[in-house]
């Protein structure tokens, strides 16, 4: 069976088991067989696809279906970047249906999860394995509808109704951007077969539509600001689970969809185009994590914090694109790897992140952050395994998020090399605006992570709760273990992607299994180089000591005794960081320009023995500039439009009368 | 040479004098009379299509012609004719814009059609290009009957003309199929009788045609 056919069965199986999963909705076997089948399925798929990446990915394989348009039939393909795509999704889906095979048991509606859940996967497979533009449509509406009923699956609870809402018709228009594309691509001959396209030759007048077009539709699906304001509503409403796939690997699909377009399909990038992606990319990495910082619902903050992970990915495509464009292969091949990586990456850990916050959530039912606290102490596994996450996202070493935004920021090194003063000038700028994200990201998740697992508990929920089951910890620790071998091992993830890169932009990185210690170098050993390795072993070795030494030479034994309180004698849990109190510096920085964020302090006069409040004013710019006012206008100009639903026969046809004169008049001037 | 002239001549009358039966229908103030004018329209038209039938040498329009002279100019108009007597409809119609803008606009559609027809087909066959303008004047012209009464009888007799306006469009250009006449007329026939029985059910329950009684039951101020 050649490649692309074993993937089709595994979509097969998968729309098999949606189906099964309607027809065992109420059953209590429901739960442990779906996903257990879907852990099967995916394994399966997710084999085949690292087999074929692997070996090198050299022919592509494909396949045709005669169902869809009677004159194109649905084409299917398997090339490298389809197989690397196929590996993010399909670990993604096998990790989320082990984490569902416990969590799923928690699930007040299982019957409203488990049918969608499989043709969730099996559409965001379809989406990349597609190889003509009716079926990648199609598919792609098919993953997004999937992905809706999801997010609809707990509708009774407040908000996830609007959350459903806006992310139709964020999907409507995205897909509605992606038609006019495809529309411009197939050009005026109406070849939709991707094949096709990538023969014919595209004015220059027409790629920069598409690239607008593209940006909205795969940018409003990846969540580029300021297309992202479906995002944070509907990824935390749906199950956690799902959320992970969601955050963790649709918004991939989204990237490979940009990744097949501007570079597969559209022949060469130019450069101007690549000022464009770079500067969405990285106001969207700082927009969003800023977003993040000021949020205290748990998986808010974390859909917030894939807005920034999507940025840093589109920064460095945008760098790919720079430098494709001026024939810098060696660099272009460097950004291109560096941006997949991280694409990678970013799937292992938001998906373990998701998974922490869900597992917090089955554990306590409470998903804002000031109402936890102290669960290290009452779920120790969950507490390390979110840990590794932590660190993992805010890009310390030894762990794999480090890898990657090092790879890009040598990659951003890389811009003198640029002839055009606007990117020799930019790129460095953007690189700034990275790193700032970089550090925010830091900074946000020693929050995320010191407010709900450190401390004291805030509430009877967070300080009665207990560790989550067995299935869910496997996923998780899978997960962190995948995250520290990909720091650790960097240099088989970048050979592995070297097929991707050759197919794309017709150059790869240096092979780096051959260099000595485990070291990666991305372009002479003489400018950089990185031993994850080396560094885990001193970091622990370091660690180790200090702990010895702390240990044996300042106190032997373990003490408890009270704890300082500054002064205050009965320190209430109430009196810790909050999640508000510690993002307060940044917003005092940032959020008066970002947010207009202002401080409201009331104080009672004196004598009166009310407490003082304090009131924060937080002002979502991008929702208030954008979409309120199109909502005005549509809300206005349909109120005004209602009346013409009750016009007499006599005037609708003046209606239908005066449109068809004007249409001939303006014809007879015209013409 | 001379037999393609006048040809020409004879075709370029009739349909000439179906416009000008068209813009004789805007200015109709009885409904006998109105009814009347359309069946001289319809005769009109099917003289012109056997005239088209006998000059393109295509016999199948004369089936056209005979179906539009049986049933347009002679089973529709008195159908109408006994409909009015019946249900004792008031003979009167009640126009929502005044005679005198009604025909200059008629007029102003005629220009239009023309202006714009001679200009878009101005390599086409003379003898089509003529046609369609003239044919194009016919329909707007029903729309424009359509419109400006009130009374839901002069309405179908709009909709019966601005159809008389499509098949002599269809049977000017050459080649037109007849099964596409044929539906086209059996459209026209059957609306007429969905027609026909809305106007009953409205007669029966409003004592009027006059669609503004439609309105007012819905609460409508117009």
């Amino acid at each position: 069976m050649s490649a692309v056919a074993l993937q089709m069965v595994c979509v097969a199986g998968l729309l098999g088991l949606a189906a099964l999963a309607i027809v065992l909705s109420r059953s209590k076997i429901a739960t442990p067989v779906i996903y257990g089948a879907t852990l099967a399925v995916s394994l399966i798929a997710l084999t085949g696809t690292l087999r074929f990446l692997l070996s090198g990915a050299a022919d592509a394989t494909t396949l045709t279906l005669p169902v869809g348009l009677p004159w194109l039939g649905a084409h299917f393909r398997l090339d490298a970047l389809a197989s690397f795509f196929l590996v993010v999704i399909n670990l993604g889906g096998a990790s989320a249906s082990l984490y569902g095979l416990g969590y799923g048991h928690h699930d007040p509606a299982p019957h409203r999860v488990l049918p969608f859940f499989p043709a969730f996967l099996a559409g965001m497979n379809l989406v990349v394995l597609a190889d003509d533009a009716f079926s990648y449509l199609l598919c792609w509406e098919f993953m997004s509808l999937a992905s809706w009923a999801l997010v609809m699956a707990h509708h009774r609870e407040p908000g996830n109704a609007r959350a459903g809402y806006v992310y139709l018709v964020m999907a409507s228009f995205g897909t509605l951007a992606l038609l006019l594309a495809f529309g411009l691509l197939a050009g005026p001959a109406g070849d939709y077969g991707f094949a096709a396209i990538r023969a014919a030759q595209h004015t220059p007048y027409a790629a920069t539509l598409v690239l607008i077009l593209m940006l909205l539709g795969a940018g409003s699906k990846a969540g580029l600001v300021p297309l992202h304001v479906w995002l944070p509503l509907a990824h935390p409403a749906a199950p956690s689970h799902v959320s992970a796939l969601m955050s963790g690997v649709m918004t991939k699909v989204a990237i490979y969809g940009f990744i097949r377009v501007m570079f597969d399909l559209l022949g060469e990038p130019s450069w101007p185009a690549s000022v464009v992606v770079l500067f969405l990319g990285s106001i969207t990495a700082v927009m969003g994590i800023l977003y993040a910082m000021m949020e205290k619902d748990l998986k808010r903050l974390l859909a917030y914090s894939t807005i920034e992970n999507i940025g840093i990915v589109f920064v460095s495509l945008g760098l790919a694109m720079a430098f494709q464009a001026n024939g810098l292969k060696a660099a272009a091949a460097l950004a291109f790897t560096a941006a997949l990586f991280h694409a990678l990456n970013h799937s292992f850990f938001k998906s373990l992140l998701f998974f922490g916050a869900g597992a917090v959530l089955t554990a306590t039912g409470e998903r804002d952050m000031d109402k936890l606290g102290g669960l290290i102490h009452r779920m120790p596994f969950t507490s390390f395994a979110v840990l590794v996450g932590c660190v993992a996202i805010s890009a310390l070493p030894p762990f794999n998020g480090f890898v990657s935004e090092w790879l890009i920021f040598q990659a951003v090194l890389q811009s003198p090399e640029l002839p055009q003063w606007a990117l020799k000038i930019m790129v460095p700028a953007v690189g700034a605006m990275l790193a700032l994200a970089a550090a925010l990201a830091a900074a946000c998740f020693v929050k995320t992570y010191g407010v709900t697992f450190l401390g004291r508990p805030r509430g009877t929920a967070a300080g009665t709760a207990g560790e989550v089951d067995r299935f869910s910890l496997a996923a998780m620790f899978i997960l962190a273990a995948l995250c520290l071998l990909a720091g650790i091992l960097p240099g088989l993830a970048i050979d592995g992607l070297a097929p991707v890169a050759t197919q794309i932009l017709g150059s790869r990185m240096p092979v780096q299994t051959g260099q000595p210690w485990l070291s990666i170098v991305p372009i002479a050993e003489s400018r950089s180089s990185y031993n994850g390795l080396l560094v885990m072993v001193f970091i622990t070795a370091a660690a180790s000591l200090a702990v010895y030494v702390i240990h044996r030479f300042a106190s032997r034994a373990l003490r408890r005794g009270p704890a300082w309180g500054c002064g205050f004698s009965d320190a209430t849990p109430a009196a810790q960081y909050s999640a508000v109190s510690f993002a307060q510096p940044i917003r005092r920085v940032f959020g008066t320009l970002v947010f207009h964020a202002r401080d409201h302090v009331t104080m009672p006069p004196p004598g009166d023995l009310r407490p003082a409040r304090l009131r924060i004013e937080l002002h979502d710019l991008v929702w208030n500039g954008i979409y309120a006012p199109i909502a005005d206008v549509v809300g206005f100009s349909s109120t005004r439009l209602n009346r013409l639903q009750f016009l007499t026969i006599r005037r609708y046809l003046s209606l239908v009368f005066a449109t068809l004169v004007t249409l001939l008049l303006v014809l007879a001037i015209w013409s | 040479m001379q037999m393609h002239s006048l040809a020409f001549d004879i075709s370029h009358t009739l349909a000439g004098g179906l416009v000008l039966i068209s813009l004789m229908m805007l200015y109709q103030d009885r409904l006998y009379s109105l009814l009347n004018v359309f069946a001289l329209h319809a005769l009109v038209l099917s003289l012109s299509v056997a005239w088209q039938a006998f000059i393109q040498d295509a016999p199948h329009l004369y089936v056209t012609a005979v179906i539009a002279l049986v049933f347009k100019a002679i089973v529709i108009p008195v159908a109408l004719h006994r409909i009015v007597k019946q249900l004792g409809i008031h003979r009167d119609i009640e126009s929502a814009v005044g005679i005198g803008p009604t025909m200059l606009a008629g007029m102003g559609l005629v220009a239009l059609s023309l202006v714009l027809m001679l200009r878009v087909t101005s390599d086409a066959d003379p003898l089509a290009r003529e046609d369609l303008a003239f044919a194009l004047s016919v329909v707007l012209l029903g729309l424009l009957v359509m419109v400006t009464r009130r009374n839901a009888v002069s309405q179908v007799v709009g909709f019966m003309s601005l159809e008389n306006g499509l098949v002599l469009a269809a049977t000017g250009a050459k080649g037109m199929p007849l099964v596409v006449e044929i539906s086209v007329a059996f459209s026209i026939l059957i609306a007429f009788i969905v027609i026909g029985i809305f106007l009953f059910r409205i007669r029966e329950r409003f004592d009027s045609v006059d669609v503004s009684a439609l309105d007012d039951f819905r609460g409508e101020r117009r």
